[in-house]
C-alpha cells in the first residue's frame, strides 16, 4: 500500500468519523428552529476586541434590525452586537443526542453559553444551524451511498459469479438483462421506479427504499466486471486442478475466483460510492428523498432552487463542496488502488 | 445487411424489455394516484371504481400489458391522469427541447474532445496533455449536481447569460433574430454543463484509443515511409481510433440524457426532465411510463445511428457481415 493510498484512507476514516459522531461535533441540535435568525450569515470568529488580543476566540451574538428597515436581502439585516462576548468553549453541555443511537448525552465538542450562538456555517431559511446539518446530513447521504453500493456490488457479484461461472444459456440471458440496465438512462429510471413506490414515508422506511431502489438500478455494471473476471479465471490451470480433484462449485468459488476478484471489487466499491452519494443528493435535491425536518445534502440543497437563495446566501451550498470533497476523496482512492 | 437487421431486433427487443420492466414496478407499487382522491369524502367510492376501470387499471397485469403494447403501436401511450390528455402529444412537445438540448451539446462535446483527445493522444506527457488529464479527471469526480449549480449561480450572481425557461417574457414581441438570439442565450448555459461534464469523460476515452493505436505496427511502419505527423494522425490513426470512439458513442448518450434531466431541472428547461420530475410526484403513471420509454428510444436511436455509422466507416464490419465483436 503507497503513502497516498495510507494518507487518502486516513482522510476519509477522518471524515467518516466526524459523520458518525455527528452529535459531538455539531454544536447545535439539527432540527432546531429559530424563527429570529432566518439565513444569518457564518458567526466570526473574534480573537481581538477593544481591550485588545485574547487567546480565547470569541463570537458576538447577532441582531436583526427592526420590522421597519428590513430589507429583502436578509444578509443586510444582520449587525453583530458589540455589547457582549460569547467565548469560545469546550465540551459544553448543550442539545441532547444519542452516541450511535444509543447513548444519551448532551456533551458538545465545542460551542458558546446561551443566548450566544455559534453557526459556523451560518443558518438556513428556518433558522436552523447549516454546520450542524451538515453533519447530520452527511450522516443519511454517505450511509445511503455506502449501503447503496454494497448491495450494487451484493447482487452484481453474485449473477456475475453464476453468468461467468456456468456460461451458456445462463450467461446470455443475464448480460442480455444486465444490457437492459446498462443501456438505460439511469436518472430516468430511478425517477420511474421512484415514481411507483410511496412518496411520503418516515425517515428510516424513506432511507432503506432509496439505497434499495439505487443498488438494484446499480448492479449491472459490477455484474459485468465480475462476469468477464469469472470467465477468464475459470480456465486457469489452478482453477482446472482444483476441479480435478474433486472440488465442488461452491468451494472452487470462494477458495479460487473470490479471493481473486476482491482487489477489484474494492475498486468498484470506491467507484461506486461517491456516485450513489450523489444519486442520493440528486433525488433527495428533486424532492423524491428523505423527507424534511431530517436533513440530508440534497434535501439541504434543495431549497437552493430559486434563483434568489442561491445568490444570496452562498452559506449554504456548504452541502455543495462537503459532496466535492468526499467524491474527490473517494476517486482519488479509487485511482490510488487501481494503480496499486 | 445482416448486421443493421440484427442491431435492429436487438433495439426492439430492449425497447420490449424496457417496457415489461417499467410494468413490473407498477404493479409492485403500493400507492396509486386515486389513493389521494379516496381520502376525499366528497368523491365516492363508485367515481374512483369508475375512474380506475376507465384508466384500466382493475385488470391484472398481463391484460394492461398487452392493451398498452397494443395502443403503443399506434403511437398511443396512454392517458396522462393528471393533465387529462393523452400522454404522446405532452411528452412530444417537451421532448423535442431535450432533443433539441442533448443532440447540440452531443455535437459540440464531439467537436472538442476529438481533436483534443488527437492532440494529446498524439503528445502523451506533454503540457496540454497534463493539463487536459487533470482537468478531466477533476470535473469527473465532481458530481453533475454540483458543477451544474456552481455554474447557474455564476451564471445568475454576474448575470452572464439568460436563465430560467427558453424564452423571455416579452419573447412574442421580438423580431425573428432576436428571438433567435434570445433562445440561443436561454440554451447556452445548460448546454455548456452538459458538455463541460460529457468532455471530460470523452476525451479520456479518445486518447486512450489513440495511444492504443499509436502502438500498432502499420503506424510505425507508415512513420518508417516518412508520412507526416499529421498525415499520419489524421489519415492513419483517427480511422480506426474512432471504431470504440463511436461505439462509445451510444453508451455516452445514457449519461447525456440522465444529464440533461438533472440539468434541465436545475436550470428550468422545459423538457422531458421537470415533466417527469411532476409526474414522479403526482404519480401519474402512464406519463412517467411514456417519458421512460421516450428516454429509452432516445437511447435507442441513438445507438443505432453509431450501429450504421460504424458500418459506414468501419470496413471489417461491413465485410464479415457479422458485427457481434464490434467493439
Amino acid at each position: 500500500m503507497g503513502i497516498k493510498t495510507s494518507i487518502l484512507l486516513a482522510a476519509l476514516a477522518f471524515s467518516h468519523l466526524i459523520l458518525l459522531f455527528a452529535g459531538f461535533f455539531a454544536p447545535c441540535d439539527p432540527t432546531t428552529q429559530d424563527r429570529e435568525l432566518p439565513y444569518a450569515p457564518p458567526t466570526h470568529l473574534r480573537f481581538r476586541d477593544a481591550s485588545g488580543f485574547h487567546l480565547r476566540p470569541f463570537v458576538y451574538a447577532w441582531t436583526s434590525s427592526s420590522a421597519g428597515e428590513q430589507s429583502d436581502d436578509y444578509q443586510e439585516n444582520y449587525r453583530e452586537d458589540r455589547s457582549r462576548e460569547f467565548p469560545l468553549q469546550f465540551c459544553v453541555r448543550g442539545a441532547s443526542y444519542k452516541v450511535l443511537g444509543v447513548f444519551k448525552t448532551d456533551v458538545h465538542l465545542f460551542g458558546t453559553t446561551e443566548p450566544g450562538k455559534l453557526s459556523l456555517l451560518g443558518t438556513d431559511s428556518y433558522g436552523r444551524d447549516e454546520f450542524s446539518r451538515l453533519l447530520f446530513g452527511g450522516q443519511i447521504s454517505v450511509a445511503a451511498g455506502i449501503a447503496a453500493t454494497a448491495i450494487a456490488l451484493l447482487v452484481g457479484s453474485i449473477f456475475g459469479l453464476i453468468a461467468g461461472y456456468y456460461g451458456g444459456w445462463t450467461d446470455e440471458s443475464l448480460m442480455g438483462v444486465t444490457e437492459l440496465f446498462l443501456s438505460l438512462p439511469w436518472l430516468y429510471f430511478l425517477l420511474g421506479v421512484r415514481a411507483f413506490l410511496p412518496l411520503h414515508l418516515s425517515t428510516v422506511r424513506t432511507f432503506f427504499l432509496l439505497t434499495g431502489v439505487i443498488g438494484l438500478i446499480g448492479w449491472a455494471r459490477p455484474a459485468r466486471l465480475v462476469r468477464g473476471l469469472v470467465l477468464s479465471l475459470r480456465h486457469r490451470n489452478y482453477v482446472l486442478s482444483a476441479r480435478g480433484f474433486g472440488g465442488s462449485d461452491f468451494y472452487i468459488v470462494r477458495r479460487h475466483i473470490l479471493p481473486e476478484i476482491a482487489g477489484v471489487l474494492l475498486t468498484q466499491a470506491s467507484l461506486l460510492i461517491p456516485r450513489y452519494i450523489a444519486a442520493e443528493v440528486t433525488l433527495s435535491f428533486f424532492g423524491l428523498g428523505v423527507n424534511e425536518p431530517a436533513p440530508t445534502w440534497g434535501n439541504m440543497l434543495s431549497t437552493l432552487q430559486q434563483y434568489s437563495v442561491l445568490v444570496s446566501y452562498g452559506w449554504l451550498l456548504a452541502p455543495a463542496a462537503a459532496l466535492v470533497v468526499t467524491s474527490v476523496l473517494y476517486s482519488s482512492l479509487a485511482d490510488a488502488i487501481h494503480r496499486g | 445487411m445482416s448486421y443493421i437487421a440484427r442491431r435492429l431486433m436487438r433495439a426492439i427487443l430492449l425497447l420490449l424489455g424496457v417496457s415489461a420492466l417499467c410494468f413490473l414496478f407498477t404493479e409492485m407499487a403500493p400507492g396509486s394516484f386515486f389513493d389521494e382522491m379516496r381520502l376525499n369524502p366528497q368523491i365516492s367510492p363508485a367515481t374512483i371504481a369508475a375512474l380506475r376501470s376507465r384508466y384500466g387499471l382493475d385488470q391484472p397485469l398481463v391484460v394492461r400489458y398487452e392493451r398498452w403494447i397494443k395502443a403503443a403501436l399506434h403511437a398511443d401511450l396512454g392517458h396522462s391522469i393528471a393533465y387529462n390528455t393523452p400522454v404522446a402529444p405532452l411528452l412530444w412537445s417537451r421532448a423535442k427541447n431535450t432533443l433539441l438540448l442533448s443532440t447540440t451539446a452531443l455535437f459540440l462535446t464531439w467537436l472538442i474532445s476529438v481533436p483534443l483527445g488527437l492532440w494529446t493522444g498524439a503528445r502523451p506527457g506533454g503540457q496540454v496533455d497534463r493539463l487536459v488529464t487533470l482537468v478531466s479527471s477533476l470535473l469527473i469526480s465532481v458530481p453533475e449536481l454540483v458543477i451544474a449549480m456552481a455554474l447557474l449561480a455564476i451564471a445568475v450572481r454576474w448575470h452572464f447569460l439568460r436563465v430560467g425557461g427558453m424564452m423571455s417574457a416579452d419573447f412574442g414581441d421580438l423580431s425573428a433574430w432576436e428571438k433567435l438570439s434570445d433562445l440561443l442565450l436561454h440554451l447556452a448555459l445548460p448546454v455548456f454543463i452538459l458538455v463541460l461534464c460529457e468532455t471530460a469523460v470523452i476525451v479520456r476515452h479518445v486518447r486512450a484509443s489513440v495511444l492504443e493505436v499509436l502502438q500498432a505496427r502499420y503506424v510505425q511502419a507508415a512513420l518508417g515511409y516518412g508520412t507526416s505527423r499529421t498525415r499520419l494522425l489524421v489519415r492513419h490513426v483517427l480511422p480506426v481510433a474512432a471504431n470504440p470512439a463511436i461505439s462509445l458513442l451510444g453508451f455516452s448518450l445514457a449519461g447525456l440524457l440522465s444529464g440533461s434531466l438533472m440539468v434541465e431541472v436545475v436550470c428550468g428547461w422545459p423538457g422531458l426532465g421537470p415533466l417527469i420530475l411532476e409526474a414522479t410526484l403526482a404519480r401519474d403513471l402512464y406519463l412517467v411510463i411514456g417519458g421512460i420509454m421516450f428516454s429509452a428510444l432516445f437511447m435507442v436511436g441513438g445507438n443505432l445511428v453509431a450501429d450504421a455509422m460504424l458500418f459506414a466507416l468501419d470496413p471489417r464490419i461491413r465485410g464479415e457481415g457479422n458485427g457481434a465483436d464490434g467493439h
